[in-house]
């Protein structure tokens, strides 16, 4: 049980950091701000999720576990509101979207 | 009243599950600050349904989250994929949305799911539509789609 | 597997560096800064169980909270500010 418990951490470790890293070749090599925002987007939603529980399983029943949940929950809020404003932001300050499609309706 | 309860509870769990220390002295401290910042949030008039919406925790909250996070891992696939097949399958879009949404909770839990999932950021909510940059038109699609909409306005329910 | 996605975390904060050096907007640089910081928070969450001292954890979370908070202040000095300049500037 523990060897299959420490697969998964390892498992859940590596997929992290290669999702990692591909959010950070994102950001470098997209053409424009919104689409790298994207990019980032991906580092912090499902790969701090899979380096965080890949710790949980690492630490096991204790405070440590609450505190990795809490930090887990504290980026699931605060991304989305992160990533929101900095869009806000750069709406506001007139930064054209490259390759602009307007679709007009619904 | 029970928000008071509510948010007294929660500050008490937080500390308790920060602290690690359950010694006499130190709980007595912690139940003490804890007194003393409701004593200030309940002074700024921040205790109420929009600070924390209990109304809105129940089951169907619960299996949204679950759907959500399925749609979170549909869209960091396709999102990692184009990062490694590069410019050329990009399409980005700018499109506007209207939320079927009614209460400001559901519209902000439908911006929120909509910028958590990679791919779509919203970017600008007015009234009820919302302005969303997506990285492919298909994403855009998709939401047009309504599924996302349609579950959210669900989950509101009316009371 | 712990050392490989501390070196991970590592390389993708330089590359976040990379792109706040290269901009070239403001917006570019905010959205860099911000990717830092989410990347440290992980990066002290791993590095206090590759150490064995997992009372990082609590620097992480407290660094998790001044990062969200300075990535806000700063965009709202930006937000109405730097209009004219068409978010070139800096």
């Amino acid at each position: 049980m523990d060897i299959l418990l420490s697969l998964v951490s390892q498992f859940c470790l590596a997929l992290g950091a290669f999702l990692i890293f591909s959010g950070g070749v994102g950001v470098l090599r997209f053409p424009d701000f919104y689409t790298r925002m994207h990019a980032a987007g991906v580092t912090e939603t499902l790969a701090a999720g899979l380096i965080l529980v890949g710790l949980m399983i690492l630490a096991g029943w204790s405070l440590v576990l609450f505190k990795l949940v809490l930090i887990l929950l504290f980026i699931m809020i605060t991304s989305p509101t992160a990533s929101h404003a900095l869009a806000k932001s750069a709406l506001h300050g007139k930064l054209e979207p490259f390759r602009q499609v307007k679709q007009e309706g619904e | 009243m029970r928000y008071t309860v509510s948010i007294f509870t929660l500050l008490i769990l937080f500390w308790l599950g920060n602290s690690g220390h359950y010694s006499t002295l130190l709980l007595a401290m912690g139940f003490l600050s804890t007194g003393f910042v409701v004593a200030v949030v309940r002074r700024m008039n921040v205790v109420d349904h929009e600070s924390q919406p209990l109304h809105m925790l129940t089951w169907k909250l619960l299996s949204y989250y679950g759907w959500l996070f399925v749609q979170i891992l549909r869209s960091n696939v396709d999102v990692v994929y184009r990062i490694w097949r590069g410019n050329d399958v990009l399409s980005p879009t700018v499109a506007s949305l209207t939320m079927m949404q009614e209460s400001d909770i559901g519209k902000v839990i439908f911006a929120n799911s909509i910028t958590l999932t990679p791919g779509t950021v919203a970017m600008d909510l007015e009234n009820n539509r919302v302005l969303i940059h997506a990285l492919t038109r298909n994403s855009i699609d998709e939401l047009q789609g309504g599924d996302m909409n349609r579950r959210v306005a669900q989950l509101e329910g009316r009371n | 597997m712990l050392a490989g996605t501390a070196i991970a975390l590592l390389v993708v904060m330089a590359m976040a560096l990379i792109r706040a050096l290269l901009g070239p907007t403001i917006y570019d640089r905010i959205l860099a800064v911000n990717l830092f910081g989410t990347k440290t928070v992980l990066l002290i969450a791993v590095a206090g169980f590759l150490f064995g001292r997992p009372d990082f954890l609590d620097i992480a979370l407290t660094y998790a909270l001044i990062n969200f908070i300075s990535v806000i202040g700063v965009l709202r000095f930006f937000e109405y500010s730097n209009a004219q300049t068409d978010g070139k500037g800096a």
